[in-house]
């Protein structure tokens, strides 16, 4: 397995370690994943499926939880 | 798509991998489904691939034991409802699928129990347990400032699991008082009066400083987290930091059992003896029954396993066992009981509910969750309560304990799709 894989972050490449979580991916872009709906921006809270604070647009999934879903290469992930 | 099982074992954390070999070695195929990318739960958590050392030793050789030609593993899957009596529904990478089983066993295991106060919402105030799953999924926190805050053994594990990893671990804040943990250290190490020196010993050889009788009173950032107001022993301090690492102790997931009918006390799973609910084809294993740690969930995911198998006279050796660790689960509750303190620590303005944006003064004009539910959508979003509802029940004493399908949000083509008739074939058939 390749240590690390390229993913499409809001349109632009970013190298990322093989098995990273789209959540810290979206970290490692320091970009947090959405905007609540009041307008705040949110980033992960539990990281295990729960809170739902993580989600984000992944190959054209909106509300995806990216803190359960690996990276995988050219995977297109959008933040809001 | 279709699935027939035996038994379904929901959840792949210690108790359902302990349940589901149990079963299998004794001849019953079993279907194990889990919703995260790979199996081992929050605490066995990479610990096969070498990212954390301190459970491996457990966690291989029960791993090991699920590479058995009558378990089919479904990973990256999530039950969100009970299609008919004797079959759950579950989505996956946008499809459903049902699974028919004879026999449920119920391994949800626990969750970290969140509690509001000013600034909580700020990216990078996270979860305990959630800052070491981030670093084993990839998160870099080389060189980076974390406060540990809230309540729980979790606290010290994690602080050690940062430092190996790189990262500056300010302190760490343990809103117990020292003589609230003083009698379970006295269980724990069976040399009274030791666990205080211990525990403190533990963060000195850390390099952390370790308080007791402190708790987080405010994370300050401008949308970014940047610095945390820290109340210790009755003194505020602010300390700059990345991240704030906040967690209040643990809560069972009950959400599925509940839906499948099982009865529910003090915010747990009722079992039998023989980790049987309420309802009599359907058991329960692990932290749902209660928080108790690994070694109970082994032993109570053992035993289910070989309930279901029909070897009671087997389940019965691992008895003493699980008294034991009860005990010890007791001791933990008392130890980490949560101060009324922090019950002060949301202002009006303070966000509860983080799915719809409900602030705290909003929440606590009604007299219960249901009213609040309906007049301000607390709990309406996609978490379906599970942060907000449980903050609400130790705020203000309310039960958010209803649950209703899909238990998670999924597709609408899952929700109304009906199975093809026609069987997948499992391993071992």
């Amino acid at each position: 397995m390749p240590e690390s894989i390229v993913v499409r972050m809001n349109g632009m490449p970013l190298t990322v370690p093989a098995r990273c979580s789209v959540a810290a991916a979206i970290s490692i872009a320091d970009l947090t994943c959405r905007t609540s709906v009041t307008g705040e921006e949110r980033g992960p809270l539990c990281a295990m499926g729960i809170c739902f604070e993580c989600r984000a647009t992944v190959n054209g999934m909106e509300h995806t939880r990216t803190c359960q879903l690996l990276c995988e290469p050219a995977m297109d992930i959008r933040t809001s | 798509m279709m699935h027939e099982f035996e038994t379904l074992v929901v959840g792949g954390g210690p108790a359902g991998i302990a349940a589901a070999v149990c079963a299998a070695e004794h001849g019953v195929r079993v279907g194990l489904i889990d919703d995260n990318p790979s199996a081992g739960g929050q605490i066995w958590r990479g610990s096969a691939k070498g990212t954390d050392n301190s459970h491996r030793d457990s966690a291989t050789g029960w791993q090991h034991r699920l590479n058995n030609p009558r378990i089919t593993q479904l990973q990256g899957w999530s039950v969100f409802e009970q299609a008919s009596s004797g079959s759950l529904r579950a989505e996956h990478n946008s499809s459903s699928a049902d699974l028919r089983f004879e026999k449920l066993i119920l391994a949800t295991g626990a969750r970290e129990r969140f509690l509001p106060f000013p600034g909580w919402t700020l990216p990078n105030v996270v979860g305990v347990g959630a800052i070491q799953a981030m670093v084993k999924a990839g998160l870099p926190v080389h060189g980076k400032r974390v406060v540990i805050a809230g309540s729980g053994p979790l606290l010290l594990a994690v602080a050690a699991f940062l430092k190996s990893a790189g990262a500056k671990v300010v302190c760490v804040c343990e809103q117990a008082s020292a003589s609230q943990l003083l009698p379970f250290a006295i269980g724990l190490v069976k040399t009274p009066g030791k666990i205080i020196e211990g525990v403190r010993y533990k963060a000195a050889t850390l390099d952390v400083p370790f308080h007791t009788s402190a708790w987080p009173v405010e994370a300050l950032g401008d949308r970014k987290l940047n610095a945390v107001i820290l109340s210790v022993h009755g003194k505020t301090k602010t300390l700059h930091c990345d991240y704030l690492a906040c967690g209040f102790h643990l809560v069972p997931n009950t959400e599925l059992a509940a839906l499948v009918g099982c009865e529910l006390s003090n915010g747990a799973v009722v079992v039998d003896e023989w980790q049987q609910t309420s309802v009599s084809n359907i058991y329960c294993a692990g932290e749902p029954t209660g928080i108790g740690g690994v070694e109970l969930s082994l032993t109570e995911g053992q035993i289910a396993g070989l309930v279901v198998a029909g070897q009671k006279e087997k389940a019965h050796t691992l008895f003493g066992q699980r008294k034991q660790f009860t005990r010890f689960a007791a001791g933990l509750a008392q130890a980490f009981a949560l101060r009324s303190e922090l019950k002060a620590l949301p202002t009006e303005t303070t966000l509860i509910c983080r799915c719809e944006d409900v602030a705290y003064g909003a929440v606590r004009q009604h007299h219960s969750w249901r009213a609040a539910k309906l007049h301000t959508r607390c709990g309406m979003g996609p978490c379906q309560g599970r942060i907000c509802g449980t903050a609400t029940e130790y705020l203000l004493g309310w039960n958010a304990g209803s649950v209703r399908p899909p238990i998670f949000p999924a597709l609408v083509s899952g929700l109304a799709s009906h199975p093809e008739p026609e069987f997948q074939k499992t391993e071992g058939d």
